[in-house]
């Protein structure tokens, strides 16, 4: 697997279209400017959502409660799952009690974490993503490079080649409306031979034990409402107090995400209707770890928006495959060392600490400081790259000692020219700066 | 009034026109500025790469040298935020200034005797900007202000324009920029050209860091625009 780093290496090579990525996320970041910027209570809303979520993460045993034993009085099943492999196995076990071969899938970042699509296969069950972006980067075998714009890393040639491969749309037919057509067509096939539907969850509600999915293109609706069973897979810090609370979230979410004022559609699943079973996934898999460190617990208010992934200077000149996660950019950076540290080490380096982040997110997440502990945290087990301690223990003694620090430097810029080599990663795209003679310290003794 | 001045290590080795600048500054100003000799660095350069556990020789130097002051001033928003965010000494955390808000907030100038008839390009640097509030930022909805702009109005025949993406990061980023190398310098490629868009002469901030990269891809473009820190065009005369 490629590092941050070396991926985004590869991704830049090709200037076009990384210039392409940039400006095609900064538009959206634009959009979500304007549709912030029109509601004078913005920053208001932002602090009353935070609040609502940090009390909701302070009661989280409580309001989880609350919601199981709504949904159950509802007629929803609700099951616990600890881990990726727990989550998998009840999904699996509710497919093959229904007999189903095919099933579709609306988004779902959390079915992403826990790879249920490749468990599923394994077990001669075919998934079927209906999410326009998702189907395209699934019929490409690859992962969605965005948690909102799936296959944003893909221009509209890229999706007519991939269609005239897998859907026998005529070669060299780029034009979006008649790909979408395409893609509506192969669809809904599925849609109607499909006896389970899968879909994510934005929002659990205690107190009333329904949950509310948000699509644009209605294919979650889609699928649930003709299956006959409908399982809803959803992380555990999804839960909100109370319906009234959708009103600060429903607003935030579309606006952050899109610029939208709201999404196509917000379905509010409350209970089956005749006939049809309804299960409810709820996951942990390292998200009670999460909450137990005062340092990242914060990051468990995320609503997926990708605010963040679309403010990121460096997401928008690195694409999201270089993260190497499902979900990508500055929230994924801190999410994914929590599940495995050693194989996400790099991540949090993967930003210049801009803070800008942390200043779009809806929630008001502090991801950039996030990204700096889990630094330390890192760096302290151990998982510094080779070389980076040893460098790093250098650098703090020779600045801890004013002597030594002056003759270091004195050094450094005498022989300044000898770092004009291909070995110094600086001076491959740029010059060093010109050594003065003088330090301002030699200066100013003469002064 | 006494004042310490905070020369980071990359500026007192490469960069000390800044350091004289805001010496100068100072005293042009009416304060006695102190510069403690056996000064180093704030600590930031271990402490962001994720060795903050390594800077407590760092930090008592800077104790030492600083903890008899009530206004330590330095030219760089970013050390001045790693000290206020992360060094050990309250005392020290609370007498710590950014250049350009200590003489907008303590001093309150709104004069200067300075000239600077060029087209400047603003960089805003990160840390200054939304770490320290220097000024508001694209991302919140908050009402325009920006101190850096306030002092650049006070120079004689400037020209102040901003980038399309007034507030976007240069790609700096500390190690970032060698770490990441390739995205460190796209980033600063595309800043310097919205900057070219506007035929400025000089990408001015408030952070040298900032400069230094940007000015290491000018000058590998052959480009003749120069980077300057604010305090070298207020204090230009």
């Amino acid at each position: 697997m490629l590092s941050h780093s070396e991926a985004s290496e590869k991704f830049i090579s090709d200037a076009e279209r990384t210039d392409w990525h940039d400006e095609t996320l900064w538009f959206v970041r634009a959009k979500r400017d304007k549709a912030s910027k029109v509601l004078p209570e913005w920053e208001a809303m932002r602090e009353h959502a935070s609040q609502i979520k940090d009390h909701t993460l302070a009661n989280l045993g409580e309001y989880l409660q609350a919601f199981e034993a709504k949904a159950i009085a509802n007629g929803i099943k609700v099951h616990w799952a600890a881990d990726a492999a727990e989550h998998n196995a009840i999904v699996h076990s509710i497919i093959a009690a229904q007999g189903s071969k095919t099933i579709v899938k609306s988004k779902s970042m959390l079915t992403e974490e826990c790879h249920l699509n490749d468990y599923l296969a394994s077990k001669g069950i075919d998934v079927v993503d209906t999410d326009l972006g998702e189907r395209i980067v699934q019929f490409r075998n690859e992962a969605p490079s965005h948690i909102v714009l799936p296959a944003i890393h893909l221009k509209k040639e890229d999706v007519g080649e991939t269609f005239h491969q897998h859907l026998g749309t005529p070669k060299g037919n780029k034009d979006p409306q008649f790909l979408t057509e395409a893609a509506r067509q192969h669809l809904r096939g599925h849609f109607l031979a499909s006896e389970v539907a899968i879909t994510g969850v934005n929002f659990a509600v205690a107190e009333t034990g329904e949950f509310v999915v948000c699509t644009n293109e209605g294919n979650a609706d889609m699928g649930a409402h003709l299956a006959k069973v409908h399982i809803a897979c959803t992380g555990i810090e999804k839960i909100i107090p109370k319906r009234a609370d959708l009103a600060v979230f429903l607003r935030l979410l579309a606006r952050s995400a899109t610029g939208q004022l709201i999404t196509t559609y917000s379905s509010h699943f409350h209970k089956p209707r005749e006939g049809q079973e309804m299960h409810i996934v709820l996951l942990d898999n390292g998200r009670t770890r999460q909450l137990a460190d005062p340092k990242y617990k914060n990051s468990l208010k995320c609503i997926r928006c990708a605010a963040c992934f679309n403010t990121c200077p460096v997401y928008r000149r690195s694409g999201g495959h270089s993260y190497h996660q499902p979900v990508a950019g500055p929230i994924g950076s801190i999410l994914a060392p929590n599940i495995d540290k050693k194989a996400n080490a790099d991540l949090p380096f993967a930003s210049t600490l801009c803070g800008s982040c942390s200043n779009v997110c809806p929630v008001k997440i502090n991801i950039h400081e996030q990204l700096w502990f889990w630094r330390q945290d890192l760096m302290e087990a151990g998982l510094a790259p080779a070389g980076k301690t040893i460098g790093m223990k250098l650098m703090a003694f020779t600045l801890a000692n004013p002597a030594i620090y002056r003759i270091g430097g004195s050094l450094l810029r005498r022989f300044s020219a000898l770092l004009n080599t291909s070995l110094n990663p600086w001076y491959k795209q740029r010059e060093m700066p010109e050594a003065p003679k003088e330090s301002f310290q030699e200066w100013y003794k003469k002064r | 009034m006494r004042v310490a001045l905070f020369v980071p290590c990359y500026i007192d080795q490469f960069y000390p026109q800044v350091a004289v600048a805001s010496l100068e500054l100072l005293e042009k100003l009416g304060c006695e500025v102190v510069v403690p000799t056996e000064q180093t660095c704030c600590g930031q350069p271990m402490a962001n790469s994720g060795f903050a556990s390594s800077t407590a020789g760092c930090d008592a130097n800077f104790t030492q040298n600083f903890e008899g002051f009530d206004y330590i001033v330095g030219p760089s928003g970013s050390c001045v935020l790693h000290l206020k965010e992360h060094h050990p000494s309250e005392k020290i955390r609370s007498s710590v200034y950014e250049i350009c808000e200590f003489l907008t907030d303590v001093l309150k100038i709104s004069s200067l005797p300075a000239k600077f008839p060029h087209r400047v390009g603003l960089h805003q640097s990160c840390h200054g900007q939304r770490g320290l509030r220097l000024s508001s930022m694209s991302e919140r909805n908050e009402k325009p202000f920006s101190k850096l702009e306030d002092l650049l109005s006070l120079v004689d025949g400037i020209q102040i324009s901003k980038p399309e993406r007034a507030d976007e990061c240069c790609g700096f980023g500390g190690t970032f920029c060698v770490t990441e190398e390739a995205v460190s310098v796209k980033m600063g490629q595309d800043r310097i050209k919205e900057h070219d868009a506007n035929a400025v002469e000089y990408i001015v901030g408030a952070d040298t860091s900032c400069l230094m990269h940007m000015e290491g891809i000018l000058r590998r473009q052959g480009s003749t625009v120069q980077v300057k820190h604010i305090v070298e065009i207020l204090n230009h005369a």
